[in-house]
């Protein structure tokens, strides 16, 4: 791989707990990607737009504040309705295991819970996007 | 042997040479290895420790000067004579969830099973200044908290509780001054005067731009909203606390317990210097000033912040600010134990957290306490959960003792030790602010923000290579997580119907009378000499929106936007 995979670590809706988010941005760049922070409030529309502006390989979305049943699947929609299904999509925060469970079925590609190692983050990133680039190139 | 205690003097030949054998033999001492070892030499926020601490490490404290007795200056002991024995902390759960019908009925409950004073928590949609119809809410209703989009959800907010007796503090601080003006309108509704209101409300917009990150305008006119309210209420409202000034966010955002003492005081200092500024007297003020801290996992440190916190705050508004009402110079402050330091791996786990760290708010002299629930690392709390976090407090309050002795540990060397190094490094932390040239700059430059998120990487670093263990989350885990507990759900149906109650509102009022106070607002907002808060009240009677008011006011001032730092 020639140059480093690009992920848009993202914020939507109004939650401002952006810890998580952060730290997840950081771990990845440690790793050797590069990583577009959102910044806050975004919308699905903003983020998937972001993402295809800025080439990316994955969106990980971050939320807290118990919306995330309504905004991933309204980020999936977007994918889909920009023609970007290929960008690998994730997320995590707050999450209950039967929403995580659902949101999977739905077509995220990976639901992080709190305590979810970095490592683990990491490697998903690094495996999934790193497909998606040897398909697309 | 007749002159043997010397606690408090020089120490003995004899006591030298037992130290000289203890450091020998620790010296001796290997290290444990393995799991949890990387981090036994320091606290959770870095400082260094030693294995004991003796005489020499408190040789420098001055007993009158650095300590005195409780209810003294410069009152690191506490600011009662008495401590808990005269009256203990107030046990406030903050609580909020749905629409104000649901939200009602749990205030109901919680007041039912002895708690002693309200907390409203506030829903996302309305933190930051949303109606629930608006394209911004959607799927956010009701969900962090109640959802409040005018005066007629406060009015059934507080159905059947007799506002002139219960406080009530409210966490909010973009619209904050609205808030207000919806609770005294509510009140004036039943016939309670504003002047009988007791309660507080967090209208700390400052600790939104370092860490929470629930802003509506910019700094600058923020600050002269949150002043204008604080003039108000101090003239009007005799009861009420005015503003608190909160850490608990910036900790929960992931800063060291230095940093959330030095950024919070930090903010209390920037409001005395505002409202000086505009004219008020440091006495007229600063009593009615509260703060409110995070209680985390790290027993000793918290109660040396809290210790360390009196004794700046008491010691800055004497000398610095020239208060002479010795109200002026009491911290007196909130406690929440740590919603961070919950884990959502084996949650019961986290009753036994929130009791160490509720007896660590407690013997740090904390005049109230929210515990929190063991699942509100998943979601809003269920009743159930919310009653053992009560009774956790109660537990604590009644049963174990802790109050009957002001200050326990005062005189403790380490205790005393950790309590100055925390004043050392939060008058570090003031003199780079300065340098900046005072907290909004330092926010504007993103001081406050890099700091955050540099101390809240390091943490996670230190819990990915296991030099830090969390119980059930790095170590000791075990498979099926999670058991079947129940968790409190908000539906779309809350959504729905709290959007058709806020069109309902709008339909309902007198059109031109919201038009007119929306247009009085907008005038004064532009005039930096009306104090905005009648104008809000009027507007707030006229039943215009949350977000009405708040769009307003944007139109003046403008929306805020951050400059992302990771």
């Amino acid at each position: 791989m020639d140059r480093p995979l690009r992920i848009v670590v993202a914020k939507a809706g109004l939650d401002g707990h952006d810890r998580g988010a952060k730290v997840i941005a950081r771990a990845l760049r440690d790793a050797g990607m590069e990583v577009i922070y959102t910044g806050l409030f975004q919308t699905p529309e903003q983020i998937v737009q972001t993402a295809i502006q800025e080439d990316a390989d994955g969106i990980g979305l971050s939320i807290l504040s118990g919306a995330h049943m309504t905004l991933f699947p309204l980020i999936l929609d977007q994918l889909k309705a920009q023609q970007a299904e290929d960008i690998v999509f994730f997320g995590g925060g707050t999450i209950p295991p039967e929403d995580a469970e659902a949101l999977r079925e739905r077509g995220v590609q990976a639901v992080f819970t709190p305590g979810a190692p970095l490592q683990e983050i990491v490697d998903f990133v690094n495996d999934a996007c790193g497909k998606r680039r040897a398909l697309v190139g | 042997m007749m002159d043997r205690p010397t606690g408090g003097g020089q120490p003995t030949p004899e006591f030298e040479a037992q130290q000289a054998a203890w450091e020998a033999a620790s010296a001796k001492g290997k290290p444990r290895s393995g799991p949890g070892s990387g981090a036994t030499d320091r606290t959770l926020s870095d400082i260094p420790l030693k294995t004991c601490y003796g005489p020499a490490d408190t040789a420098e404290l001055d007993l009158a000067r650095d300590l005195a007795w409780p209810g003294q200056y410069p009152y690191t002991r506490g600011i009662h004579p008495n401590g808990f024995r005269d009256r203990l902390w107030t046990m406030r759960q903050f609580a909020g969830f749905g629409t104000a019908r649901q939200t009602n009925e749990r205030y109901h409950f919680l007041l039912a099973q002895g708690q002693m004073g309200l907390s409203v928590a506030f829903d996302m949609p309305t933190l930051m200044g949303y109606d629930s119809d608006a394209p911004h809410a959607r799927g956010e209703v009701g969900k962090c908290g109640v959802a409040i989009d005018s005066l007629a959800d406060m009015e059934v907010l507080f159905e059947g509780i007799d506002m002139g007796k219960i406080t009530t503090s409210m966490t909010i601080n973009g619209p904050a001054a609205i808030a207000v003006a919806q609770y005294i309108a509510a009140a004036e509704k039943k016939g309670i005067p504003r002047a009988m209101l007791g309660g507080t409300i967090q209208a700390d917009i400052l600790k939104e731009y370092i860490a929470q990150k629930e802003w509506i305008f910019p700094p600058r006119p923020h600050m002269r909203v949150i002043v204008d309210m604080i003039q108000f209420c101090t003239e009007q409202m005799p009861k009420w606390n005015t503003i608190s000034i909160s850490g608990y966010h910036i900790r929960e955002a992931g800063s060291t317990a230095a940093q959330e003492l030095a950024f919070t005081l930090a903010d209390g200092f920037a409001y005395v210097e505002a409202c000086m500024k505009a004219g008020m007297d440091v006495d007229s003020f600063a009593p009615r000033l509260s703060y409110f801290f995070n209680a985390h996992i790290d027993f000793f440190e918290e109660i040396a912040k809290f210790r360390a916190a009196r004794r700046i705050y008491a010691r800055r508004m004497r000398e610095k600010y020239g208060a002479k009402d010795p109200k002026s110079w009491q911290l007196r402050f909130h406690t929440q134990t740590a919603g961070c330091s919950a884990t959502a791996q084996q949650p019961e786990n986290n009753i036994v957290r929130v009791a160490y760290e509720a007896l660590s708010a407690v013997l740090g002299g904390t005049q109230s306490l929210h515990t929190n629930s063991m699942d509100e690392v998943l979601a809003l709390p269920t009743e159930k959960s919310v009653e053992i976090a009560l009774r956790t407090q109660q537990v604590l309050a009644y049963e174990t003792n802790v109050t009957n002795v002001v200050d326990p540990l005062g005189g403790s060397y380490f205790v005393e030790a950790l309590t100055d190094e925390m004043e050392r490094q939060a008058e570090a932390y003031f003199a780079q602010i300065e340098e900046f040239g005072g907290v909004i700059e330092a926010i504007e430059a993103g001081f406050f923000q890099k700091e955050i998120a540099d101390a809240s990487y390091r943490y996670q670093r230190s819990v990915e290579n296991k030099d830090r263990i969390i119980v059930g989350v790095n170590h000791f885990t075990r498979d099926e997580e999670r058991g079947d507990m129940d968790l409190l759900k908000i539906t779309e149906e809350t959504e729905r119907e709290q959007a058709a109650s806020v069109r309902a509102v709008r339909e309902s009022r007198d059109a031109n009378a919201v038009a007119k106070a929306l247009e009085r607002l907008k005038a004064a907002c532009a005039d930096p000499k009306d104090n905005l808060m009648p104008h809000l009240i009027d507007c707030v009677n006229a039943y215009c929106t949350e977000g009405e008011i708040v769009d307003t006011m944007v139109s003046v001032y403008g929306r805020y936007t951050e400059r992302s730092v990771f």
